[in-house]
Formats: C-alpha cells, sequence, structure tokens
C-alpha cells in the first residue's frame, strides 16, 4: 500500500524551476523551436503522436520540447491533454488502398502493379555520420506513373494464395469495434482490441518481441509482403450535417506481413497475414506491430503458444510504456511507511534467525527456512 | 513525417475520387448537392488558413449567426485489419468543429483535422454560402485557387517520389 506524504513544497518548485532552465540549456544559443521540432525533428514527432495515441503534430512536438526530447514522457503529456478534450465521434475507416503514397516497397515481389518507389527512406544509407548534413540538393523529380496502386495482399487474394480480410459483400450493419480507452481490456482480446493496443504500444517493446519471433519464439517465417507510406483522407458522419464531412488528411504507415501457411482437411494451404499500422512515418513500428499481431493470432490459427510474443496476455499488459514508466517510476516516490514496514520485519527475523541460530549451533544450518526467504521478498 | 514544409497539412485534389463515392444524403438534400458540399469541404479543410482568410475577405459575406462556436475536440480514428477487414481503433486525432446559419436560413458546416476555430468558422461560412446563390462566386473566387495550389504542391510530391521509383533485378546465383 502507498501511503501519502506532505511537505517539499518548496524544494519541489525550485526543482521544477530547475528544470526549465536545464531544459533552455546554454541561453547564448537560440531557443528551439516546436515549428522546428515539427519540421526538423519529424520522425520523434510522429512516434510521440503514433505511442501517444493522438494526431495532432504541433501538439506532439510542443511535448517533445516541453519533455527536453524525452519521447515516452513527451508521449505521457499528450495522452494527459487528450483527456481533457470531449471526443465528438468517430471517423469512418480510413482506405489505404487510395493513399496518396509517398514510399511503397514488397519484399516479396519485384514488379508491383503501380510500381516500387522508396520514398524518404534511411534504407540503403551507409550509416555514415555526416558533419555537414544541412541545406541538401533539391529533390530529382521525375514524370509520376498514372493508374492504382492496390495492396499487394490484395492481388495474392485475388489468387486465393492468402487468407482474406474483407469483409462479407453487403456487410452494412457492422458492429463497431471495442475501443481500449473506454473499456478495460480483458482476455481474451480479439484481434480489433489487440490491434488498438499494439498500435499505441511502445516501439522498442514491440520491436524486441517482433525480434524475438523471428529468432525463434514463436516462429511464423514473415515476409514484408508491403510497407506503404503516404496520406489517407479522413471523413466524419456530422449528424446534424446529415453526410460524411471530409476532416484532410493524416499521415500513416501501414505494413502487411505474408506468413506462413495454414490448411486444413477442408480447406487448401494459404498464407497467413500480421497487419501493423501506425500515425505518420513510423517504419519500424509499424513492421513490428504486424509480427506481433500475427504472433498473438496463435490461438484462432490453433498454433501452440509456447513464446512470450504469442501470450496475448503478457504482451498487450506490458505494451503501453506510459503505464509502463508509470509503474517503474513510481518506485522514486517515498514509500517511507512501506520501507518502514519492511525494516521492522527484517529486523525480526534476524532476531528470529539469531536465536534459532544460538540454540542450534551444533546443527550449523545458516540457511534460512524457506518461509523467512518468501516474506522476505513480499 | 518528411515532406516539404508547404504540404504538411496535407495538399488535397478536390476531384478526388475517395471523397467523392462514399456519398451520403439526407432527406430534403439532393445527392449533387452534398456531392459538391463535399467536393468543396475536401479543398478547404486542406488549404492553408492563412490563403483562406485571404481569399474569403474578398467575397461579401451576408449577416450570419454562429449556431454552433468553434470547438475544438476529439474524433477516434478507424483503420481496417489487413488494410480492407474488420474496422478497429487506431487512435484519436484533434479536430475543430463549427456550425453558421446564413440570415436567408441555409446551415454551413464544417470539422476538420487540427486545432484552428478561425479556420473551422470560415470553412462552415463558405458551406452555407456554396447553397445559395453566391455558390459560382465562392467557387471562383475561394475554392478554384485554393483546389490549383493544392494540386500544385500535390504534382511536385508525386514528381518527387516518381524520382525514387525502383527496379530491382534478381541475379543467377553462380552456384553450379
Amino acid at each position: 500500500m502507498y501511503v501519502a506524504v506532505k511537505g517539499g513544497e518548496r524544494a519541489i518548485e525550485n526543482a521544477h524551476r530547475l528544470l526549465a532552465h536545464e531544459r533552455r540549456g546554454d541561453r547564448s544559443l537560440p531557443e528551439i523551436t516546436t515549428a522546428q521540432i515539427a519540421e526538423q525533428m519529424t520522425l520523434a514527432v510522429d512516434r510521440v503522436m503514433t505511442e501517444g495515441s493522438l494526431y495532432d503534430r504541433e501538439l506532439a512536438a510542443l511535448a517533445v520540447k516541453q519533455a527536453r526530447g524525452d519521447l515516452i514522457e513527451a508521449i505521457f503529456l499528450l495522452r494527459a491533454f487528450r483527456a481533457t478534450l470531449p471526443r465528438f465521434g468517430t471517423t469512418l475507416p480510413l482506405d489505404t488502398a487510395a493513399m496518396r503514397i509517398r514510399r511503397r516497397i514488397s519484399a516479396a515481389f519485384k514488379d508491383l502493379p503501380g510500381g516500387q518507389v522508396l520514398g524518404p527512406t534511411f534504407d540503403y544509407t551507409h550509416r555514415l555520420l555526416e558533419p555537414s548534413c544541412s541545406d541538401p540538393a533539391e529533390p530529382a523529380t521525375a514524370e509520376a506513373a498514372a493508374g492504382p496502386t492496390p495492396r499487394v495482399t490484395d492481388l495474392l487474394a485475388a489468387d486465393d494464395l492468402i487468407e482474406t480480410t474483407a469483409r462479407p459483400a453487403g456487410d452494412g450493419g457492422e458492429t463497431p469495434p471495442g475501443d481500449l480507452t473506454r473499456e478495460a481490456l480483458t482476455f481474451p482480446a480479439e484481434r480489433d482490441l489487440r490491434l488498438q493496443n499494439l498500435a499505441r504500444g511502445d516501439e522498442g517493446f514491440l520491436l524486441a518481441l517482433g525480434y524475438s519471433t523471428q529468432r525463434g519464439y514463436g516462429r511464423t517465417h514473415p515476409f514484408a509482403g508491403e510497407i506503404r507510406l503516404g496520406e489517407v483522407a479522413l471523413e466524419f458522419f456530422a449528424e446534424d450535417a446529415g453526410f460524411a464531412l471530409p476532416l484532410g488528411r493524416i499521415t500513416v504507415t501501414e505494413c502487411q506481413t505474408i506468413n506462413q501457411f495454414k490448411g486444413s482437411a477442408s480447406t487448401p494451404p494459404r498464407f497467413t497475414r500480421g497487419y501493423g499500422l501506425a500515425f505518420g512515418h513510423c517504419e519500424r513500428k509499424a513492421m513490428s506491430m504486424a509480427l506481433v499481431d500475427r504472433a498473438l493470432r496463435a490461438r484462432e490459427l490453433d498454433e501452440e503458444v509456447k513464446a512470450p510474443a504469442q501470450d496475448e496476455e503478457f504482451v498487450l499488459s506490458h505494451s503501453d510504456n506510459v503505464q509502463a514508466t508509470g509503474f517503474v517510476e513510481h518506485l522514486k516516490l517515498p514509500h517511507y511507511v512501506d520501507f518502514q514496514a519492511e525494516l521492522g520485519l527484517v529486523r525480526r527475523m534476524r532476531r528470529d534467525h539469531e536465536a534459532a541460530s544460538g540454540s542450534s549451533r551444533e546443527a550449523s544450518s545458516d540457511d534460512p527456512a524457506p518461509e523467512q526467504i518468501r516474506e522476505a521478498a513480499e | 513525417m518528411i515532406m516539404p514544409a508547404q504540404t504538411v497539412h496535407s495538399p488535397s485534389d478536390p476531384a478526388a475520387t475517395d471523397v467523392a463515392t462514399s456519398d451520403v444524403s439526407m432527406s430534403g438534400v439532393s445527392t449533387n448537392g452534398v456531392a459538391m458540399r463535399r467536393a468543396v469541404m475536401a479543398v478547404l479543410v486542406e488549404a492553408s488558413a492563412t490563403d483562406l482568410a485571404a481569399l474569403v475577405s474578398q467575397v461579401a459575406v451576408p449577416e450570419h449567426d454562429m449556431i454552433r462556436r468553434p470547438e475544438i475536440g476529439l474524433v477516434m480514428v478507424q483503420g481496417r485489419v489487413g488494410g480492407d477487414g474488420q474496422a478497429f481503433n487506431l487512435g484519436e486525432a484533434t479536430v475543430t468543429r463549427a456550425a453558421v446559419r446564413l440570415a436567408s436560413g441555409e446551415t454551413g458546416f464544417s470539422c476538420m483535422l487540427g486545432r484552428d476555430p478561425e479556420k473551422a468558422r470560415l470553412v462552415a461560412l463558405c458551406d452555407a454560402l456554396v447553397q445559395t446563390d453566391a455558390a459560382p462566386v465562392i467557387e471562383r473566387a475561394v475554392v478554384a485557387p485554393l483546389r490549383a495550389r493544392l494540386a500544385e504542391v500535390q504534382k511536385l510530391a508525386e514528381a518527387r517520389t516518381a524520382a525514387t521509383r525502383v527496379d530491382f533485378f534478381t541475379l543467377v546465383r553462380g552456384e553450379d
């Protein structure tokens, strides 16, 4: 049990003043602006929007600045801000097939209808530090190809070689998906809630879990079927207007993995799929999400659940970095009463131990009784 | 996100079919009218607030009431499993919405990404105006120039992306 403390107001206030001073850094240098962060630290901003679960570049940039570049602290700030606003409703589901593509690659197919474009990527760079990376050359231009850019998975699905995710035709009365910001997660969790959880989950945690599946802990042998980045239009059905209002466009990154097969006596073998979707340009996150999404489908696909990435309660309960940092970092707060209780306990145990070892020195057993070990650990 | 600065609020092609296809009409509103209002909104919400304000200031605006003052809130953004499957909640986005009524009775609405009360007011006002005889004026003086600017930005972005088109070749392994 946590027992509150009082006092320290003056010290806390001064600590916050000192924090603001440190945040400002050397005052002979110009102060960084949130516009600069939004424009030049774009991937930090995108990560904060994705894991803060709030699409707003200006607010995310402000959060990065206020948090001195500590992205988990910035994510925490964004989540807290989000809680102050009313929710007007839910958008119509976005359509990634209609994306204005800025990057689209497939590691499974060379020749895609619509082509592959590398876009702004770190891939194939030499990872050498370049001291003067300012004032880059104007980007090259080329004639843009017309024509649609269908999702690679839709192409495979047309040949029945991969499982389909499409809803049955005429599916008008779709049940609304679960929302873990409104109702606490319970287990087993269905795929809509798992994806919501993963979408706001910590990139590092999901990266490690995705990596673990590749190394054999819940092996699903993935290919990057397609990764696409670009802008998608959002629409919101407004009751008072009576029609769907265009809201504008957001940037998203989508990853579709193609994984090993599933078939049965009645159905032919097909590739299976994992799915990742993130706000902004968060490619590592979207890929990790797709790997973990696929691993978490073990139950549905009758696979043996034996690796951490397949254990939905383990994954979904520990993916949120705001919850995680709250529980880990609360250990810094004063726990004086708890500790006094433990101190009293260990003193009593030592007295008991001394008494026991004094009376049975002949038996020469220094090991504490198992019950005492357990008690000390609690 | 790595984009040229001027495209941060995402360019739009107002003729974008993805906006015009899923038309929903209510009784009393013609489908054509709704399609036109949606096409106008698709341009205005993606235009820069400064450009929009400058252009609206050049047209005569009739008497009107704010029936909903600009209000900032959230919408939950949904995606679909695999891109085309069951919907799921991806995360929220900030939006601003407003509604105006002209003295002549037309009601205009707006709801757009971001937090910009003045822009929300102007978009709702334009939505009301395009339902009146002033529609051609709004189209010519406000919507058309913004549409052209957005199309230009989008064209440049597409050309820059196209320059990164890649053709990979598989090589025969020399193992035998």
